[in-house]
């Protein structure tokens, strides 16, 4: 019989794990303006039609002929890839026998200056997330596109698909016009508190400013090795902020942004609160404590280094309950999933293959 | 006073005159090979070794500090009441009460000593019977003289054995 788990990465080969999966980052692709119209009131139909506008582009993210965008094998022969449930189905689900996984639609929104247009394209991506894909297939769930320019507007959408059960997160784009932990973005926060979401903090944006920290990367490859700075500066926004004093039942996943980072990062962050902390007193214990009651980070794609390396890093987390496997269809990574399974502890495996997803999901 | 009462280890020592130390003020001692700030606070009189239980930097050259806290972003309360020096190698906040650390309570305290204030004139008797010891000052060679007329900050430290 074959193995319900042989593609834990992506291509056929054995794998030490036989239980369940849940993949916490899938993509919906939106094939073209012109499926989104149906969703959108007429005078946006009619502004897109005057404008020629053809939506925004991910192009820049995800340039659409680079391998790291699509994997070959998942690359259709005409249209875009991911852009349907089937191929999904065809591509993961029915191969990976996941039990759920989760769908975000990365749509550059924020790219679109336009603040009240942003909000109806927002709108219409998920209405067409609801119609397409969530009612197509009963495993998938999926994260709320917003106006991320906006966030009193983001509020405003969360509330208006938040109870929608299929959605159980809310997709922030890293790079963002400001850092997430800014008051600014509270109302935002306070919607998906309300609604029990989870904030979804992934790969990609296009607001104003280099995509890293530091200016403009001259090359593609630099972009993708500098955005790990990106997410590292989120989730320290985050915490010293006070967002999670704020907002106590909030909970943000990592998407697309590796982990080993994470341990070093958090022995920073400890010892400059140790000493630093009189300025935000609303911190009142060490950020690796919030980050482990408050964040989680998708396993893939996984920064692979040495097994006796990598093991000492998965120690250095402190906690087994961290780590939440994804394949990122259809964006191409290594297959070493089972690599990083190899040095987990026993007990840490199910977590990351299923069981902390599960939880921090309500699935 | 029942904690002037010294342990069997204990040794008692004149540090300094009572109003060398301003309110809010310090000075270091030195008592048996160990540096010691005698802080003025609040009225209230402590004794703390200049050593930082973190990585033994110079505690008491740090400052003196309130406590900061907050319930809520956005919501900055102090409590002048509550002091804590702060070591100058890493800013740690110590309690100046308790020794604590401020981010733990399972983390490396100060080391404080009791302290007390007495009368010249028991100080005196206390010489004389060889219940106290009298130690330089800091910035002078010579020991605390003590006069029948003045108060004294009188440490209480446990005996380092001599080699």
């Amino acid at each position: 019989m074959e193995s319900a788990v042989a593609y834990i990465g992506a291509k056929p080969r054995p794998s030490t794990w036989t239980g369940p999966i849940i993949d916490c980052d899938v993509h919906a692709c939106v094939p073209s303006i012109n499926a989104l119209l149906k969703y959108q009131p007429p005078l946006w139909v009619e502004t897109t039609r005057e404008r020629a506008w053809k939506g925004p582009s991910t192009a820049s993210i995800y340039p659409p002929n680079a391998e790291t965008s699509v994997r070959s094998e998942w690359r259709p022969e005409s249209g875009v890839a991911a852009s349907d449930v089937s191929m999904l189905q065809k591509h993961i689900l029915d191969v990976t026998r996941s039990e759920y996984a989760i769908l975000n639609c990365y749509y550059a929104v924020e790219s679109l200056r336009h603040p009240d247009w942003a909000a109806v394209l927002a709108s219409s991506v998920n209405d067409w997330l609801i119609e397409n894909w969530l009612e197509k297939d009963s495993r998938l769930r999926a994260s709320i596109v917003i106006p991320g320019r906006d966030p009193l507007a983001a509020a405003r959408e969360i509330d208006r698909v938040g109870s929608h059960p299929g959605f159980v997160q809310v997709l922030l784009p890293v790079r963002s016009e400001r850092p997430y932990g800014h008051r600014y973005f509270w109302p935002m926060f306070e919607a998906m508190v309300r609604h029990d979401l989870v904030a979804g903090i992934h790969w990609g944006g296009q607001t104003d400013g280099a995509p890293s920290p530091t200016g403009w990367a001259s090359w593609h490859a630099e972009e993708m090795a500098a955005e790990t700075q990106v997410f590292a500066s989120q989730m320290t926004s985050l915490i010293l902020e006070g967002v999670f004093q704020k907002f106590p039942q909030l909970r943000v996943s990592m998407l697309e942004g590796g982990f080993t980072w994470l341990p070093t990062w958090g022995w920073n962050l400890n010892k400059k609160w140790k000493g630093l902390r009189r300025e935000v007193p609303w911190v009142n214990r060490l950020p690796t404590e919030i980050i482990r009651d408050h964040i989680r980070f998708s396993a893939v794609p996984i920064d692979m280094g040495p097994p006796a390396h990598m093991r000492k890093i998965i120690e250095w987390l402190e906690s087994d309950d961290m780590l939440m496997f994804a394949t990122d269809y259809p964006h191409l990574h290594d297959d070493d999933m089972d690599d990083l399974l190899a040095v987990m502890p026993e007990s840490m495996r199910t977590n990351v293959m299923s069981e902390t997803a599960r939880r921090w999901y309500r699935l | 006073m029942s904690s002037t009462a010294p342990n069997n280890d204990a040794k008692r020592y004149v540090v300094a005159r009572k109003d060398e130390i301003a309110e809010g003020g310090r000075i270091i001692v030195k008592v048996e090979d160990r540096e010691v700030g005698i802080y003025r606070l609040n009225g209230k009189f402590h004794a703390i070794l200049n050593r930082c239980p973190h990585l033994n930097g110079p505690l008491c050259l740090g400052g003196v500090v309130s406590e900061v806290y907050s319930p809520m972003p956005g919501d900055i309360r102090g409590n002048p009441s509550k002091l804590f020096v702060t070591c100058p190698w890493h800013n740690w906040e110590f309690d100046v009460d308790t020794g604590q650390s401020y981010w733990s309570a399972r983390g490396p305290r100060a080391r404080l000593y009791p302290v007390e204030i007495e009368h010249g004139d028991e100080v005196t008797a206390e010489l004389e019977r060889g219940a106290v010891d009298r130690v330089p000052g800091p910035y002078k060679a010579e020991v605390v003289p003590v006069s029948l007329e003045a108060d004294y900050v009188v440490l209480t430290m446990r005996a380092i054995p001599r080699s």
